[in-house]
């Protein structure tokens, strides 16, 4: 299989994938096919001088035929597409992980609802161009624009959906592998828009909730001493390993502000 | 009553023709159809130029991004920032700029060179020759539809030059980012470009309006529907699109307008506005706009196929069929453009099927042309080669579209270079239509030859840059790279196809230099190339039994039609071109029908 497509992880990207190259080889053949007949035909029928052209207006079979046959292969094609494409944008998955994406020029908002679940609450958390998912979880992303139509592009995982002000539009991405994603802005939004750009970071559970209880930090137990002295040894790590990880994006952020 | 008409108007002209005019009347304000067509081609040459040098600094910043462009620091800031270690040699571009550059190039490209090339131009000389009329409908209109166009020109390129510089939205300046001057479009730069669009668009509908009239009404006597060369019906059906198209087009960019001046809200949510109104408003324009750009090469082809293969054009009724189908097809697609707008999914089925639908006469005409080549006598004119380049530009430009049109597909290809690349071969692919129907009617236009070997010379440069140029295209777009960004270096993930970038700009700026050939070709040809009889290819249809260049009411007397335009090797006759205005023997006549 041809590896052009940047990887997926997705767990409808293979679908996609799929349907992409079935189309690549029907219009790979369509194409040859078409090429070579008239490559034939003009080296057949050039003119040497020696003979007439064929006095004849058309056949009204072979227009039956290929008129019939495309109209066959590319309706089909549609409707067998329906079924995928009904799969991504009307079934969404059930999930209790939300996370809200605002574009604005030039950065990505990111929204965490917090532990209670819900937005514009006290525990609310905002950050610019980072999103943190469990990996191998449906995420629901509620996509809206403070300002022009920016595009919310996730290559690895076959999503991309345009913020448009004025809206809220709902989507679902999934990264069943652990890793960080580049998520471009893919419609045009102003001097900035190359450039800018954010990244998804799909967690591994345990990491992920790690990185929760980092955010929103559990209340401590009322008794027993010997766990507030394990929570106490644990506290030295947490920052430094969240620091590590967030320093190296804050020039990015920067630079993007700055362009 | 048509016919009378017609006589009426041929005896009108031939009246005009015993004046002598001045040099004002005969080459700037003339209303001669042929002098209006020559004004369109040759302002949609310069405009070629510039739309081109346009796409030349962009690939530059894209292949070498934040590198100083060639040639460039004459330009001042706050488009261009020259360091003075540099001197002369170039300067840095600032990021709304390049912007710019891309709106413009578009915007030039398709409404100031493609639609006055093609419909202006060749529209404006082919009808009245072609259905064997003396003038246009409506001369004076005519002529107005071309001076109409001039301001528009002046203003797309003073532009440039206000505070702000040109326009920086997209040629689809979609809103809000256009509707606000705060969102970084461009200020006065977006006004004027505005404001030259609806001028433009005046003048396209007079020309429609008097395409239309003069088609339906002048027709030479015996000149019935099915014996109008294809080039006419794809011209006559281009002018009833823009006749329904554009009208939309201006009201939004009105909208527009308000939004941006008035403190109206038409596409501003926060005064209770849609944004995607604009974006409906605009495709349902903009996707009749493209078969506006390509069913006059696909007529201009359909004629230099069938001329050069010396037979008859493979299913005539099938190909005009076709060509209405696609017209109104064409009406009923728009949405493809908007699968993830926000637009409701199920409407995203909708028209995944109605695109679908579209590529059927598509197929059929790409056939039809196979068909036409089928057990032909084929010369390689110069005119020829570029027909046959657009057909197989087309085929890729039409299957690239498939995927596309697929909605799953589409989530990821949308707003990457797999739409440049397949945007450019339907649109730019056209060019190939525009330099084939040039090399074909020169010598009508101006009754001299071009010089065949460099017109060889230049479709073989042609074709292989232009391929080099925008199929590699397809493979950034494959691999995710956005569309409108000046600097891929800044993702990750786009950095290992760089060499893509670089290839195609080195590509691009091949194509560019080859059409110097061109240009060389037809200023010289223009005063010096060889004298041309009135039918130099043998061809069939009415213009060529007219003298080269035709004289003010282009026929001596009302031409008669007796067959259709291409009755090419003919067992009728001897010889292998039977024109439409030929009268044969009465034996003869009663066969042919």
């Amino acid at each position: 299989m041809l590896e052009w497509l940047p990887e997926d992880v997705s767990p409808y990207g293979a679908e996609i994938d799929s349907l992409f190259y079935f189309i690549y080889y029907l219009t790979a053949a369509a194409f040859i096919v078409v090429t070579a007949l008239m490559l034939i035909f003009l080296f057949v029928y050039r003119d040497r001088g020696d003979r007439r052209a064929a006095y004849t207006h058309g056949n009204t079979p072979l227009e039956i035929i290929w008129t019939i046959i495309p109209a066959m292969v590319f309706i089909g094609l549609g409707l067998a597409s329906t079924s995928l494409w009904e799969d991504i944008k009307l079934v969404p998955p059930d999930t209790d992980t939300v996370v809200k994406v605002t574009g604005k020029q030039f950065n990505w908002e990111i929204l965490y609802p917090g532990p209670d679940g819900e937005f514009d609450t006290a525990d609310d958390k905002q950050v610019d161009n980072d999103i943190r998912v469990p990996a191998g979880e449906p995420i629901r992303v509620i996509l809206a624009s403070r300002d022009v139509i920016h595009s919310f592009f996730l290559p690895n995982l076959r999503f991309k959906q345009d913020t448009v002000p004025g809206r809220e539009i709902i989507g679902w991405f999934q990264a069943n592998k652990p890793g960080r994603y580049e998520i471009p802005c893919a419609e045009l939004c102003g001097f900035g828009h190359s450039g800018m750009k954010g990244w998804l970071y799909a967690l591994a559970p345990d990491e992920y909730q790690a990185w929760v209880d980092e955010q929103w930090p559990p209340p401590p137990p009322a008794a027993a001493a010997p766990e507030a002295t394990a929570a106490a040894t644990d506290v030295p790590d947490a920052p430094e390993a969240a620091a590590a990880e967030t320093a190296p994006d804050m020039p990015e952020a920067a630079q993007t502000t700055a362009e | 009553m048509s016919d009378a008409g017609a006589v009426e108007a041929q005896e009108a002209h031939a009246h005009d023709a015993h004046h002598e005019l001045g040099f004002i009347r005969t080459y700037i304000f003339s209303t001669d159809h042929k002098m209006i067509g020559r004004q369109f081609l040759f302002s949609s040459v310069l405009m070629l130029v510039i739309g081109g040098l346009l796409a030349m600094m962009m690939r530059w910043e894209l292949a070498w991004p934040e590198t100083p462009v060639p040639f460039t620091s004459w330009i001042s800031e706050p488009f261009m920032y020259a360091e003075p270690e540099h001197g002369l040699y170039g300067a840095y571009m600032d990021p709304a700029f390049y912007n710019s550059l891309f709106t413009m190039h578009a915007t030039i490209m398709i409404f100031f060179v493609v639609m006055p090339f093609m419909v202006g131009g060749f529209g404006n000389f082919l009808i009245p020759l072609m259905i064997g009329a003396g003038d246009m409908a409506f001369p004076v209109l005519n002529m107005l539809s071309f001076w109409t166009a001039v301001p528009a020109i002046v203003l797309i390129l003073c532009s440039f030059f206000v505070e702000g510089g040109a326009a920086g939205g997209g040629w689809t300046m979609y809103a809000s980012l256009s509707a606000d001057a705060t969102y970084g479009a461009g200020a006065q730069g977006v006004n004027l470009w505005i404001i030259s669009l609806l001028i433009l668009g005046f003048s396209s509908l007079m020309g429609s309006i008097n395409y239309i009239t003069t088609v339906i009404n002048m027709r030479a006597p015996g000149m019935t529907w099915f014996r109008m060369p294809l080039v006419i019906w794809s011209l006559f059906v281009t002018a009833i699109l823009l006749l329904l198209a554009l009208p939309v087009l201006t009201a939004a960019l009105g909208m527009l307008l308000f939004d941006r001046t008035m403190g109206t809200s038409f596409f501003l949510p926060a005064g209770g506005g849609e944004p995607l109104l604009w974006q409906h408003l605009f495709w349902f324009f903009g996707h009749p706009e493209v078969y506006i750009l390509v069913l006059p090469a696909m007529g201009v082809t359909s004629d230099i196929l069938s001329a050069f293969s010396r037979k008859p054009i493979f299913g005539y009724h099938a190909m005009a069929f076709s060509m209405i189908a696609l017209a109104f097809l064409s009406w009923i697609v728009w949405g493809h453009h908007m699968f993830l707008s926000g637009m409701n999914p199920v409407l995203g089925t909708a028209f995944m099927l109605t695109t679908m639908v579209i590529a059927i006469p598509s197929a059929i005409k790409t056939f039809n042309w196979l068909g036409t080549l089928w057990g032909g006598t084929i010369r390689f004119t110069s005119p020829m080669l570029f027909a046959l380049g657009f057909v197989s530009n087309f085929v890729i430009g039409g299957l690239s579209g498939i995927y596309m049109a697929v909605t799953p597909v589409d989530i990821f290809i949308h707003d990457t270079y797999f739409i440049v690349a397949h945007f450019h071969y339907v649109v730019a692919g056209i060019i190939f239509g525009m330099f084939a129907a040039l090399y074909y009617w020169f010598p009508k236009l101006f009754g001299r030859m071009m010089n065949e070997p460099l017109g060889k010379l230049h479709f073989a440069l042609t074709y292989i840059f232009f391929n080099c140029a925008f199929f590699p295209m397809h493979f950034l777009g494959v691999a995710g790279h956005m569309r409108r960004i000046y600097n891929p270096l800044q993702y990750e993930f786009l950095v290992d196809l760089q060499w893509w970038n670089v290839f195609i700009t080195m590509s691009a700026f091949c194509l560019g230099a080859s059409q110097l050939i061109f240009l060389f070709n037809f200023v010289w040809s223009l005063f010096a190339g060889k004298k041309a009889e009135d039918n130099p290819w043998q061809a069939n249809t009415l213009e060529w039994t007219a003298p080269s260049p035709p004289p003010h009411g282009n026929f001596e007397t009302v031409p008669t039609v007796y067959r259709g335009p291409y009755e090419y090797s003919s067992p009728l006759v001897q010889e292998d071109w039977l024109p439409q205005d030929r009268r044969l023997g009465p034996e003869a006549a009663a066969a042919s029908h």
